[in-house]
């Protein structure tokens, strides 16, 4: 066995020590080192329960098969919710927040103790979701648990203890920050990949709060202390969780999406400015798009659902829309200063297609924001949304956003993770150069699946829509798609636990020497292979292949967008 | 990583510039689509809403069945009442686990103000095939004025999970043209 690196203390005779990275130079603080771990493996076991449940429901779904009965059918859908869309996400944040906080910074933790006391919360909170959900039938709610369905207390204290668990841990990346500045670790502005998780950070905050305003009335209204709990203001509540949670799961994914750009080509952000600007916009309008949920509800005028749904003037899509061309135009520079300067696209054929960390990032970009976003800005229309709400297009729409935007984006990542955190050998490389597309085609499938059984009427949370008795044959066609995508993107999950178990378990535990993977020796993080200004501003490097690209999707946005006011304008008169 | 120059507020080049002025163009676009509609379209989110409660609501529908009953239907084994309004009036619908009630029916090209409200949980109306999609709450009289543009059985399916069993809430409302 090789030995690992030594690790030195941050202050003289102090037990808080560090390690220093030879792969990136960074100081990796190893309390982080731990947390990170813990944080992952606890990412990964959500992961799988949300995944077994994932196969069951969509095997169920697909009517050929139809394979739980009803009450497991909902109760796996339950825990689907919870496992994937909260658990598995949020804890690989709060990895990736711990990570950006300190190493980034070549900072040391400045709140271990604090921060292992939420990951302890939110273990024991999400554990006992699982539980509760399994062993009670009363907590079969879904993951939205709306109110006036009343689920066991001891459900909505496990979603309580969850939140509260990441709050702290999200508390502890402030407190990181502040530190680190204070005792002048990093100089000048924040990494930009920092500063976007800074962005996610503020809105799990704000998020977080709002999930307390809606649950913990619930969780005191379970346990018989009032009557009457307001359905239209718990639901208003909760999206005000619900839905800012995946604005932080973008800000998240997107900072991710930068660094995996980093690491694999070795961008450099075409323009600082830019793209700090589009992380602003985040901050500021997408926590209005929780109205999203509320489109059809009673109570509430035209005016406030416009405002609230389109970010005041779509300034959040405006934050997605320059990420789009932002990385992109990144890598396309990266690329052609690299000699690969063919034609429009002859840098893109020529990106390293078998490093999982750049196809990972391709794969996650395109599903994100082809599928997801541009179905997204659609159903978030307040008219249009009268078609879709509570359908299978509104899945459809959000297995694009975080099945095969962020957890692609995440799973790319974490085969980076174990080498240079958790100091393993990454083991079946094989296995992780195909894994980035096998997940991203099933998820895609899956999504275009429940999009066009959604259009047809098929409702979402609904365990055999043929009681209807008014689907067209076609539903049987597209249920299938979605059916058979979900088997795929399965095959996807079951590669990426077990190349990271395998690794974990069996691989050789020593330093990384290398950062890229599979796709060469080269190590774009090295000041000496940093693009120079120069090669940014060479007019032979300009991004023109992006420019293109960017203009194709805002047609198939615009034809996307137009042909559902078309569908809107054929149904029956409502007002 | 990704560590910034000392000073990186420079000017946007060409490009950033081009795509930030057509994605904006693009934004206001989407944004001015919806008031657009608002007054110009014909099918727009109904507003009207009114306080209620389950007792009171349901006051309003048994008084609305017995004035304007004029057959029965079954539905998953149960016998319901068809009731038919003149055109113009309010027609009340009523959500409860796990029943849709009653049975509506209406004249094509007339207007309607269909109430719905839930007796306990929250339920989801969705007429299908003409995949209109509102959201169903207790003690809230939501009121939709809708003018029926094709003829036929349409189903009312539930789409808001009611407990285990949702998937059997299905109802009816029968539009018939003026001729027949």
């Amino acid at each position: 066995m090789t030995s690992l690196s030594p690790t030195f203390p941050w202050v003289n005779g102090a037990k808080d020590d560090y390690r220093v990275c030879g792969v990136t130079t960074l100081k990796v603080d190893m309390h982080t080192e731990r947390l990170i771990i813990a944080n992952a493996v606890m990412a990964v076991i959500c992961l799988v329960l949300g995944g077994i449940s994932a196969l069951l429901i969509a095997l169920t779904r697909w009517q050929a098969i139809h394979l739980l009965d009803a009450t497991w059918f909902y109760r796996l859908l339950t825990l689907h919710g919870i496992d994937m869309l909260v658990a598995w996400i949020v804890f690989f944040e709060m990895a990736g927040l711990a990570f950006g906080s300190t190493a980034l910074l070549n900072a040391r933790h400045a709140a271990p103790k604090l921060a292992w006391f939420g990951w302890i919360l939110m273990t024991v909170g999400g554990l006992m979701a699982n539980f509760v959900v399994l062993f009670d039938p009363q907590s079969i709610v879904t993951f939205t648990a709306y109110v006036p369905l009343k689920a066991h207390p001891l459900f909505y204290l496990s979603y309580i203890l969850f939140a509260v668990g990441a709050l702290i841990q999200v508390i502890t990346f402030f407190i990181n920050i502040v530190v680190a500045k204070r005792e002048k670790r990093f100089e000048g502005s924040l990494p930009l990949a920092v500063f976007g998780l800074m962005t996610a950070a503020i809105l799990a905050v704000y998020t977080l709060l709002e999930g307390a305003a809606a649950i913990v009335p619930a969780f005191f209204w379970a346990l018989g202390m009032f009557e009457v709990y307001d359905p239209g203001i718990y639901r208003n509540f909760f999206w005000g969780f619900g839905h800012p949670a995946q604005q932080v799961n973008l800000a998240a994914m997107v900072s991710i999406w930068y660094m995996l750009a980093q690491m694999t080509v070795g961008i450099r952000p075409v323009n600082e400015k830019f793209s700090r600007l589009a992380f602003i916009l985040y901050l500021f309008f997408i926590n209005l798009g929780s109205a999203h949920h509320l489109l059809v509800d009673p109570g509430l005028t035209f005016a406030w659902k416009a405002v609230n749904t389109s970010y005041a003037m779509y300034l959040a899509v405006l934050g997605s829309m320059m990420h789009a061309f932002s990385i992109p135009a990144a890598l396309e520079i990266a690329l052609r200063a690299k000699g690969y300067n063919k034609g429009l696209f002859g840098w893109l054929r020529n990106g390293p297609w078998n490093e999982p960390g750049f196809s990972g990032l391709v794969v996650s970009m395109i599903l994100f924001g082809w599928i997801g976003g541009v179905t997204g800005v659609t159903i978030g229309t307040e008219q249009i949304n009268m078609l879709v709400h509570n359908t299978l297009r509104l899945p459809g729409h959000f297995h694009a956003t975080v099945v095969g935007g962020t957890t692609t984006a995440f799973m790319a990542f974490t085969y980076y993770v174990i080498p240079l955190i958790f100091r393993k050998e990454l083991k079946l490389k094989k296995w992780a150069v195909w894994q980035p597309y096998v997940y991203g085609f099933g998820s895609a499938l899956v999504s275009l699946g429940m999009i066009t059984s959604g259009l047809q009427g098929v409702s979402r949370r609904n365990w055999d829509i043929t009681f209807a008795g008014v689907v067209p044959g076609t539903v049987n066609l597209t249920l299938a798609i979605f059916g058979i995508g979900a088997i795929i993107a399965v095959i996807g999950g079951i590669m990426y636990v077990t190349i990271v178990l395998v690794s974990i378990l069996t691989g050789e535990r020593k330093e990384a020497t290398n950062l890229l993977l599979v796709s060469g020796t080269n190590n774009p993080l090295l000041e000496s292979t940093k693009l120079t200004d120069h090669q940014m501003e060479d007019k032979q490097n300009q991004p023109k292949g992006t420019l293109v690209m960017v203009f194709a999707f805002l047609v198939w946005f615009a034809v996307y967008y137009l042909s559902n006011w078309w569908l809107l304008g054929r149904t029956w008169f409502i007002k | 990583m990704l560590a910034p120059e000392k000073i990186w507020w420079k000017p946007m080049g060409r490009m950033e510039k081009t795509w930030l002025t057509v994605a904006f163009v693009w934004c206001v676009f989407l944004t001015v689509m919806m008031p657009l509609w608002y007054y110009m379209g014909k099918q727009n989110v109904p507003t009207e809403t009114y306080k209620t409660s389950p007792i009171q609501f349901n006051e309003k529908v048994t008084a609305f069945v017995e004035q304007y009953k004029v057959g029965e239907d079954t539905i998953n084994g149960i016998t319901l009442p068809v009731v038919e309004a003149p055109a113009g009036s309010d027609v009340y619908l009523r959500a409860s686990t796990w029943q849709w009630y009653p049975i509506l029916q209406l004249r094509k090209g007339e207007e309607y103000r269909l109430h719905i409200s839930s007796m306990d949980l929250q339920h989801g109306f969705s007429l299908q095939p003409v995949n209109i999609n509102l959201q169903v709450l207790p003690d809230y009289d939501y009121v939709a004025t809708i003018v029926p543009t094709s003829t036929g059985e349409f189903t009312i399916v539930c789409n808001e999970f009611c407990s285990l069993g949702h998937h059997t809430m299905i109802g009816k409302i029968i539009v018939k043209d003026l001729g027949e």
